[in-house]
């Protein structure tokens, strides 16, 4: 007889952190309008929208063990098929012989075919090194993408292309209404987050983790281990595809700007900071350091003005703080030791 | 005759002006339990590396089953049928050892392109999984995460994760590595219920060990086939001693 594992209680602690954040995040539109801050909503917004961009890269960088530095550049492809598809619809012009379209049913899906098929190459190639060359072969591709976009004259260069509607939904789901899109995007980040649960949870997440502890012996085991994180690194390019259209959906505009290096790092940063190979804690890294960025300054300039452009002297310590002392990120602060 | 199990044929690795293995051919039948032993440097690592896919020969060919897998990559000589285990012990640390097991099993049951179903609770990965711990002495430590087992213990899993992969030839790179006498003993016990089950090709140090376990022994010097045949025969044979065994023999 195998001994049977003691069946956990319902109510964990990290269970218990999931519940309140989830009503928090359910709440948030209604309690900002209640204090009469709107803004809070859209800002909320992008908190979800980098949220989805970051739990995509957790699932590669925290599963799999792939450091990719041009995450960003998935999202920013996401974007573009939004924006091109718009500037299409609004000018009237076509693509490749068909009309451009703002309808997300079908704008969505592409921006995440977008972003599969633009990860796909690019890890064909990076997945053939592993630590500090796949870095810097993911850095370098992301910054190929970066000027090939700012080059992109007919779709704005440098000045990106301005929105001036977001995508249609069917039914009753106007996005245009800030807080209707707030939960919408809620909506598709919890969707991912089960997705992201069950994937690292399967057969195939065990040979992503696998690989990550020991690509060696996975080879010796029989795995064509390449393979399987290929696979992983377009899914991850998929989920970040679509961050990347919600993005052009909550800021109203695309440019390259959204590819730019410092964006991967950005989201490198997020899922450090709330918890490497959590799932839930690159939300939270997300959060923070948004949160971070547009409260900080503020701040700073309030004791002196002017000081609040070096908000990172801020930021600095704090990262180095939480990889001294909190392994596992916010998350591992909010959930305790266990996962 | 039939032919053999796994055989190579005038296999040469240089590294620079060395030749490691120099024009070995060695053949393993069907069944046998085949001890491969040398001085330090004889090219054992080496070999091995080659055999298993992680190196590849300058020149020479190997067959497995019938077939040349000379440039077959690691990962599809493992799913032929050809397992080994590390003389460094080489686990998944951050799994218990029954995910370890687990995922060597994973691996043999084909393709693992399954996106959805929770693994953890899949009967078909945990039960073979738990027979296999179980033969090899680990069960009762099926939950225990890998990096916090004895050393012992890891060696009985690296021995367990390369059964669990249903092998046709089982290459055994050192398995008593830094083990006290007791843990030897019980690895000789497990490998002598496993012989005549499973194709063996041993690489080890203990002569006590070899002598005991195997059915044919091959000693490997400079690269080269010093000796091949019975435990017997090897102990007996003039050039063997002098190049290598010398007193050692005497007192096994």
């Amino acid at each position: 007889m195998p001994p049977t594992a003691p069946r956990s209680a319902l109510l964990t602690r990290p269970r218990i952190a999931l519940l309140i954040l989830l009503a928090v995040a359910l709440a948030l539109p209604t309690v900002a309008g209640w204090m009469g801050e709107p803004f809070y909503v859209r800002l909320a917004t992008r908190i979800l929208v980098f949220a989805l961009a970051a739990v995509s890269l957790d699932l590669i960088l925290g599963f799999g063990g792939m450091v990719s530095f041009g995450h960003a550049a998935f999202v920013g492809i996401g974007g573009y098929a939004v924006g091109i598809l718009f500037a299409h619809q609004a000018d009237g012009s076509t693509l490749f012989g068909l009309p451009g379209t703002v309808n997300g049913l079908i704008v969505w899906p592409l921006a995440m075919l977008a972003g599969a098929l633009a990860a796909l190459p690019v890890g064909a190639i990076s997945l053939r090194t592993t630590g500090v060359p796949f870095i810097m072969i993911t850095l370098a591709f992301a910054q190929m993408l970066f000027y090939l976009m700012t080059g992109l004259k007919a779709y704005g260069g440098d000045d990106g292309i301005a929105l001036w509607s977001r995508s249609t939904l069917p039914g009753p789901l106007n996005i245009a209404d800030h807080t209707t899109f707030y939960y919408v995007v809620l909506g598709l980040l919890v969707a991912a987050l089960a997705l992201g649960w069950r994937l690292v949870n399967s057969r195939f997440g065990r040979v992503i983790r696998g690989a990550k502890d020991n690509e060696r012996r996975m080879a010796a085991l029989g795995y064509p281990v390449t393979r399987y994180k290929l696979a992983a690194f377009v899914i991850a390019g998929a989920l970040a595809g679509l961050a990347g259209a919600l993005l052009a959906n909550a800021t109203m505009f695309v440019g390259p700007q959204y590819l730019h290096w410092s964006r991967s790092g950005d989201l490198i940063v997020m899922v450090v900071l709330g918890g490497i190979g959590t799932l839930i804690g690159p939300v939270l890294g997300a959060a923070a350091l948004l949160l971070l960025e547009e409260f900080v300054p503020e701040l700073m300039d309030l004791a002196h003005a002017g000081l609040g452009e070096h908000w990172k002297i801020v930021l600095g310590p704090v990262l180095i703080l939480l990889v001294l002392y909190a392994r596992k990120g916010l998350w591992g602060v909010v959930a305790g030791r266990r996962p | 005759m039939s032919s053999p199990l796994l055989s190579t044929n005038g296999l040469v690795k240089r590294f620079g002006g060395l030749a490691a293995t120099d024009g070995l051919s060695l053949s393993v039948a069907e069944g046998e339990l085949h001890a491969l032993i040398g001085p330090n440097g004889a090219g054992k690592t080496t070999l091995i590396g080659q055999l298993s896919g992680e190196l590849t020969p300058d020149s020479g060919t190997i067959r497995f089953d019938g077939r040349d897998v000379t440039r077959l990559p690691v990962h599809k000589r493992a799913q032929r049928g050809l397992a080994r285990s590390f003389q460094i012990t080489s686990i998944f640390p951050s799994f218990t050892a029954l995910d370890n097991v687990a995922l060597a099993v994973q691996a043999h049951a084909g393709h693992s392109f399954r996106f959805w179903r929770d693994a953890g609770r899949d009967r078909r990965l945990a039960d073979p999984a738990r027979a296999v711990l179980e033969r090899v002495g680990l069960g009762a430590r099926a939950g225990t995460r890998a990096d916090a087992l004895a050393h012992g213990e890891k060696r009985q899993l690296e021995l367990a994760m390369a059964l669990a992969t249903g092998p046709r030839l089982l290459l055994l790179d050192e398995p008593m590595a830094g083990m006290g006498p007791e843990d030897s003993a019980r690895m000789v016990e497990l490998l002598q219920e496993l012989k005549g089950g499973v194709t063996i090709l041993l690489v080890e140090h203990d002569m006590d060990a070899v002598f005991a376990l195997a059915d044919r022994i091959t000693v490997l010097v400079r690269g080269k086939d010093l000796a091949s045949g019975t435990p017997a025969e090897i102990r007996n044979d003039p050039a063997v001693r002098e190049a290598y065994l010398g007193d050692e023999l005497e007192v096994a």
